[in-house]
């Protein structure tokens, strides 16, 4: 069994109102130093799978195709 | 017997919140010392939220019969007759402390749990209104509590698709920790169709359906029925989480078994989850239920009988079906991507047995559970005593000095929180899906079509604490007068009501005499007006830090309109005549007046005549089943120049043009109970002048009092008044544009 | 004419589209069911409204890889043949690819749920005959994810093609910030493919069919598509 960790956050420059909710409390609270705040989602996959690189490739193909849309969000992974 | 060797010790009796006559109760039914899971199970059947053993002797004093009624209280939602073929199924629910600690789930799985409440009768939700009640809007807590309540809500409604159409909030500082979320759902049923919550036909199987069993909300329904503690927030376990789409995929399932004849009996795992819903399904059916724990759907591992028989996960279902039929079941839950699951079967014997890993867990006889008339039962007969603060609760009139600032006056209160616009709410809300929204929120009473049938039903939940907290009679009274009065100003007949009681802790005498003061004025309300009572929910131990709550019953009211002409608040047209229904009397006591500019919250609350109330929802009515009535709306918080105000200002918010007025009014009476006062029994109506005297005929035949006080049009709202006990004048005279931002503003900003 | 609605676990405005096109508007449709593939006998389908498997991960996310969107691809190569995809129904289509772009969170973080006005700025569509071009429709709004986002080429070519139908404005018409209710890149409500037959809009023109619910605006956008495919 391997364990996929997957971060999907919105790409630079899509602006994310959430984030931009959040550093403004951020800052409301005290936090001066508040450059940016970006929100994503974190994905856990547990799969079942020996070969290393088809892996890989299932869940690159995962996150292309379902976990992340291409328009706005970009992912990155890493497997246990 | 097995009771994972756990002794049953006062220490856990008492974490089960039973007393120990209750307790001894419970050894006497067993004739033995129960099990950890029979204590559960008898704990959570006993609360006063299973078991209603406070109030149920008060609650006998309403009214509960007539020929609208096709369903009464008992069953998990009441019904009432509509049409030849179809019935209404509604009903309102409190998930107060749910939503006081977490109030996004709180306020999600409450409109959850009374979405199946309905559904599980057979009948398909069209509305759901909420009636919300937080402390000041400024302060800290509300500013937490306030839009996450509102999301939960829009969250959970929106996705299943069913309208939010109408409902109101209220600001009082008594609900600073203890904010009141009650909603109330309305259905369409078949009458052919009707399904109830019971067990019946011996081998039949009994179905789980829904999300899986979790920890979360283990004795949720004890948790409801204690006050709300500082050390009892850190329980965060009793949060439950909500999954509206697997409710949408639930009521889909539901209706479609239905329709298909699968089920005998079905109810909603609320609180208590599957100890309340077995329970009360075999109660009904005098049979009695054996479950096997082993088969219950798990979300998570090593869940014992204890955890599982107390579980409040959301989203469940208990079913019975005919033996043989499981296999139909199972298919039409697989279209919707969920399961059936058999987890025991009806027997004869009335007692309850759960079963685990081949161990007999608990065997309860069914009736002491559920049944308040058995003699083994818990029934609390408490007497209530007259609060000390009721003693000094008047205003002294000559205290309060008369106004002659009429105009900052209306400035303040229509940018009041409890006055001003609500928008930023109920926006929030999906209140047009379905496509039978006929009067969007922001007007007295929400108007829905029903398809295919030559009927609208108006609806309108209202409830005023305040006025309950400083006589509780006349609060009781007057909810019920005020939420009729607002379905009668849409042109619709009043016919039967739900009810909330949200009070504080009844075991103590001076809340009790509240709750049963409440009830009387609530059941000779509902007498008169003919609206009885389907059903309900009750609400004890809601306190705060600052003790307890302000008495809050709420009233959800029912109205019907055969055909189509109903009205809106707002005005209509210019150069239409514009006439007060009812009579003016020099009442201040508990108004919005007293309390935002002179800072008191006193007495007396007005006076409720409840014949006058009869006659004046009647001609209303009439007049608008005759066609000249193009606005009306019904006097209440901010008395007289507030709605007018409101008649001005709101048109926009339902897409059309706000039109100003010009009133003069001739009084004796002081100003400020003239305008702002919240004298009851009056309604705001316009008619073109060409109607006015038929109008006139109208009042006249229910002998109520008809005053034309002026006309509408220009863009400013114009009050004069000619007063003629100091032989003076004053005047109101300001554009609805700068009333308007007032009103929209006030609170929208909170939100 | 023969028009389908189409109906995925938490569709919630299916029997709306239902009632705008069979009851009020006397055409022949039916419901498909999210697994049915066989969907060639219809002229127009509509993708509604609602929660497609409660939006949870993303909007329409999810529907896009049921059995009925497998069909829908080959159903808008053919030649007439009509998509109308409304508010969740827009995002799926986005989602899938049949139209451009992608839907953000409303820039106030709040579900909003009301009536708007939307300019029409291309008159020259199926969707659009009936209406003159710049004409307001009164058209109810509700939505948490409206805030419509696509790269700078895209929107571009969007606007070069002719592509942006609806723009929300105030009731006459003009666009500004202060007309967006949502943050919509260049406040836009609802764009057409190039082929012009798949429409995809946030407002809810089901929602618009009566003078009772506040608008017949709605009607108008069903009836050219209607006639349009009468006529051709």
């Amino acid at each position: 069994m391997a364990h996929a960790k997957i971060i999907v956050t919105l790409k630079d420059g899509v602006l994310d109102p959430q984030g931009k909710t959040v550093k403004f409390a951020l800052e409301k609270m005290g936090y001066k130093n508040i450059e940016d705040v970006r929100i994503g989602k974190y994905i856990e996959i547990e799969i079942k799978n020996n070969n290393r690189e088809k892996l890989e490739k299932e869940i690159d193909e995962i996150c292309d195709k379902l976990l992340a849309n291409p328009n706005i969000e970009k992912y990155k992974f890493s497997i246990e | 017997m097995t009771g994972y060797n756990i002794k049953i010790t006062d220490e856990i009796i008492k974490e089960h919140n039973l007393k120990k006559d209750e307790y001894e109760l419970i050894l006497k039914i067993l004739n033995r010392t129960p099990t950890i899971v029979e204590l559960g199970i008898f704990s959570a059947m006993w609360s006063e939220h299973c078991s209603y053993k406070h109030s149920k002797p008060v609650l006998k004093k309403l009214p509960t019969k007539g020929k609208y009624i096709l369903q009464g209280p008992g069953e998990n939602a009441g019904i009432i007759h509509a049409t030849k073929n179809l019935g209404i199924a509604f009903k309102i629910e409190s998930h107060n402390h749910p939503s006081a600690v977490e109030p996004f789930q709180g306020a999600a799985t409450g409109v959850g749990g009374i979405l199946r409440d309905v559904f599980t009768m057979g009948a398909r939700p069209i509305a759901v209104l909420d009636s919300l009640r937080f402390g000041n809007p400024e302060s800290k807590n509300t500013q937490r509590l306030l839009p996450s309540v509102v999301k939960g809500i829009a969250f959970y409604g929106n996705c299943v698709g069913i309208p939010t159409v109408g409902g109101e909030t209220v600001f009082e500082d008594c609900y600073e920790t203890n904010c009141l979320v009650n909603v109330m759902t309305i259905g369409t049923v078949e009458k052919k169709k009707i399904k109830k919550g019971i067990a019946k036909g011996i081998g039949n199987p009994v179905i789980y359906i829904g999300a899986a069993t979790g920890r979360d909300g283990i004795h949720g329904a004890s948790f409801a029925s204690a006050e709300l503690t500082a050390e009892n927030q850190e329980r965060r376990s009793s949060v439950q989480v909500a999954d509206p789409f697997m409710e949408k995929l639930l009521l889909e399932a539901t209706l479609e078994l239905n329709d298909k004849g699968l089920i005998v009996g079905i109810q909603d795992m609320g609180a208590a989850g599957l100890t309340s819903s077995s329970v009360e399904m075999a109660n009904r059916g005098k049979v009695g239920i054996e479950l096997n724990i082993d088969k219950v759907p798990k979300r998570e591992t090593g869940m014992n009988a204890y955890e599982v028989m107390l579980s409040e996960s959301q989203e469940r279902m208990l079913m019975i079906t005919e033996k043989g039929k499981e296999k139909k079941v199972e298919k039409v839950l697989k279209k919707w991507g969920l399961h059936a699951v058999t987890i025991g079967k009806v027997i004869k014997k009335p007692y309850i047995i759960v079963k685990e890993k081949g161990k007999v867990v608990a065997e309860i006889p069914v009736a002491p559970l559920a049944d308040s008339n058995h003699k083994f039962f818990p029934l609390k007969r408490q007497k209530g005593i007259k609060p000390k603060y009721l003693e000094n609760i008047n205003i002294d009139y000559n205290l309060i000095p008369i106004p002659n600032n009429i105009e900052d006056i209306l400035i303040k209160l229509i940018g009041s929180p409890n006055i001003a616009c609500k928008s930023e709410i109920w926006q929030q809300y999906d209140h047009m899906v379905r496509t039978n929204t006929w009067t969007l929120p922001g007007s007295d009473s929400a108007v829905i079509k029903i398809k295919g049938e030559n009927l609208l039903i108006a609806t309108s939940v209202d409830g005023n604490g305040r006025y309950t907290y400083l006589d509780p009679y006349r609060g009781g009274a007057i909810a019920v007068a005020e939420a009729a009065r607002n379905v009668s100003v849409s042109g619709a007949t009043p016919v039967a009501l739900t009810n909330c009681l949200n009070f504080g802790n009844p075991e103590d005498p001076e809340i009790f005499y509240q709750f049963e003061k409440a009830i009387e004025g609530m059941a000779d309300a509902a007498k008169i007006l003919k609206t009885p009572v389907t059903g309900g929910n009750v609400s004890f131990y809601n306190e705060g830090k600052d003790g307890a709550i302000y008495p809050t019953p709420i009233v959800g009211m029912v109205g019907f309109i055969k055909g189509t002409r109903y009205v809106k608040q707002y005005f209509k047209d210019s150069e239409d005549v514009i006439l007060l229904l009812g009579q003016t009397k020099d009442e201040l006591g508990a108004s919005e007046y007293l309390k935002e500019i002179h800072g008191l919250i006193k007495g007396p609350v007005p006076e409720i005549d409840l014949k006058l109330e009869s006659q004046i929802q009647k001609t209303i009515r009439n007049g608008i089943k005759a066609g000249i009535i193009k606005s009306a709306h019904d006097i209440s918080k901010g008395g007289l120049a507030v709605a007018l105000a409101e008649c001005c200002i709101t048109a926009k918010l339902h897409g059309e043009k706000n039109i100003g007025a010009f009133i003069e009014i001739q009084s004796d009476i002081r100003i400020d109970s003239l305008l702002f006062g919240e004298t009851q029994s009056r309604i705001i109506i316009t008619t073109s002048k060409k109607d006015l005297n038929t109008m006139k005929k109208i009042a006249a035949q229910n002998k109520v009092v008809l005053t034309e006080i002026g006309k509408t049009g220009g863009d400013r709202l114009i009050i004069n008044i000619d007063w003629a006990a100091k032989k003076c004048s004053q005047k109101i005279n300001i554009k609805i544009t700068d009333l308007e931002n007032i009103w929209m503003n006030g609170v929208n900003k909170y939100v | 004419m023969k028009a389908g609605v189409i109906v995925f676990p938490g569709s919630n405005c299916d029997a709306d589209c239902m009632w705008a096109l069979q009851d009020i508007l006397g055409v022949n449709t039916e419901y498909i069911w999210h697994e049915n593939k066989n969907i060639k006998k219809y002229d127009l389908i509509v993708i509604p409204g609602g929660f497609s498997y409660g939006d949870y991960l993303r909007c329409g996310a999810i529907a896009r890889f049921a059995k009925v969107m497998e069909s829908i691809q080959e159903f808008s190569s053919k030649k007439n043949k009509f998509i109308l995809g409304i508010c969740n129904g827009f995002q799926i289509l986005l989602e899938a690819g049949l139209l451009p772009g992608a839907m953000l969170m409303n820039k106030t973080l709040k579900f909003i749920c009301r009536y708007v006005n939307i300019v029409t700025e291309n008159n020259m569509t199926p969707f659009t005959g009936k209406m003159k071009k710049g004409q307001v429709l009164r058209i109810p709004i509700a939505h948490n994810e409206g805030n419509y986002y696509c790269d700078e080429t895209t929107l571009n070519n969007l606007i070069k093609n002719d592509c942006v139908v609806f723009r929300y404005s105030d009731e006459n018409g003009s666009v500004n910030d202060n007309t967006n209710p949502n943050g919509a890149l260049y406040n836009i409500a609802g764009i057409i493919n190039k082929d012009g037959n798949i429409l995809g809009m946030m407002p809810h023109p089901e929602r618009a069919m009566i003078k009772e619910l506040g608008s017949t605006d709605g009607r108008l956008i069903f009836e050219s598509v209607i006639k349009y495919i009468k006529n051709n």
